[in-house]
């Protein structure tokens, strides 16, 4: 019986380390992203359900405090003015901690969105669940995700339309972070081109230096 | 008068400049793209190297600086070498990176990457890497560590004690 018990707790513990493990590990290209739901800098909760007409979403994974952040935050304002209206709005998603970061606070989001006079959602991930499934490593990190509405069964024998969410492309905004005039390969925009024109993004996955995110999880570890 | 006075502050003003202008070498921290910095994560002898990338702004990455130092003080005259690679931004070479090696007393080798087009050489230094800072890669020969995030010194000379 005690051994039995033993085996019980040893296949728990591996099931939760083996999820922890997962939940970290972060999407890839051709994954489903999930949905969210956020506070925004205005007060509301968003979610990318609530854009019916998107075509995909920019997610980018940003905050106040990092040089590389800030370096962005006009090519940021420019992206979504560009591919608003093309489908592919900007969500930005906050994933730091403000114990640990008090600059990133919600109260301190709100003032920076109306500094730059940002157009698109600057979201809290408060519980920083978001950046952990999505595998974020780093500010500025985007996730270029691409709506398709699919076929799913229903529980009466017939057949549900839903959205999901297919990761297209990860990384880097563009290969010049201090100068975005001498910037000559723009992954995102690049990337989100490619997807209007119906092609796949080529590069689909880049690498940037940037700020890690801050996680009292992860600190020292 | 008024003009004269402010002539000779103007000399004073120079005389004392001189000094402090030639005290300071400014390559004493070398600039790099990183075809050329490249060399260093290679180095094929005994000693083993402990290179980590860090910048002025970047907070974990200052809080573990004194620990590359102290390890660097226990390790002298031993074949244990530290490279503090900062990705300080290109055009802050002289307004942040000089003065807070100086305020710090940074004893470790420093040099300054400033290739931009990070995606090309990141994979280079560990496939491993996000590209987020800070990270230290220790190697010897053939012996290679990678860590992504800050690292404690007690995981710093537990690795050093058991490579050099």
């Amino acid at each position: 019986m005690k051994k039995l018990m033993l085996l019980i707790a040893l296949l728990i513990a591996g099931v939760m380390t083996f999820a922890q493990e997962y939940a970290t590990s972060g999407y890839e290209v051709g994954d489903t992203a999930r949905d969210f739901l956020l506070k925004n800098v205005d007060g509301t909760m968003v979610a990318m359900a609530d854009f019916p007409d998107a075509r995909g979403f920019i997610v980018i994974f940003t905050c106040n405090h990092c040089p590389y952040s800030k370096a962005y935050e006009d090519r940021i304002i420019a992206l979504d003015k560009k591919y608003k209206f093309k489908g592919y709005p900007v969500l930005a998603i906050n994933p730091n901690d403000s114990v640990l970061v008090p600059e990133d606070s919600f109260s301190f989001m709100q003032v920076r969105a109306k500094e730059k006079g940002f157009t698109f959602p600057y979201l809290y991930d408060a519980g920083q669940k978001v950046y952990r499934e999505y595998g974020a490593k780093r500010t500025p990190h985007v996730f270029l995700l691409e709506k398709k509405n699919v076929e799913s069964p229903a529980a009466n024998g017939r057949t549900n339309k839903e959205d999901v969410y297919i990761v297209r492309y990860i990384g880097a905004i563009d290969n010049n972070h201090t100068d975005a005039g001498k910037a000559d390969e723009k992954y995102v925009e690049m990337a989100v081109d490619a997807l209007i024109s119906g092609n796949n993004p080529d590069p689909d996955f880049t690498k940037a230096i940037g700020c890690t995110i801050k996680d009292r999880a992860f600190i020292n570890k | 008068m008024k003009t004269a006075r402010n002539f000779t502050f103007r000399m004073l003003m120079i005389l004392f400049a001189i000094p402090v202008l030639a005290g300071k070498n400014p390559d004493r921290i070398p600039r790099m793209d990183f075809d050329t910095f490249e060399s260093l994560l290679h180095k094929d002898n005994d000693t083993l190297y402990i290179v980590n990338f860090w910048a002025t702004w970047c907070k974990p990455c200052v809080k573990e600086l004194p620990d590359f130092e102290k390890i660097r003080t226990e390790y002298n005259g031993q074949k244990v070498s530290v490279l503090l690679v900062s990705l300080d931004f290109p055009n802050k070479h002289e307004e942040l990176l000089i003065p807070f090696v100086d305020k710090n007393n940074l004893q470790s080798e420093v040099i300054h990457l400033i290739d931009v087009d990070a995606n090309k050489w990141i994979d280079k230094v560990s496939s491993s890497w996000s590209g987020a800072i800070p990270a230290t890669l220790i190697y010897k020969g053939e012996f290679r560590k990678f860590h992504e995030g800050q690292m404690s010194y007690e995981e710093l000379k537990t690795i050093v004690e058991s490579e050099k």
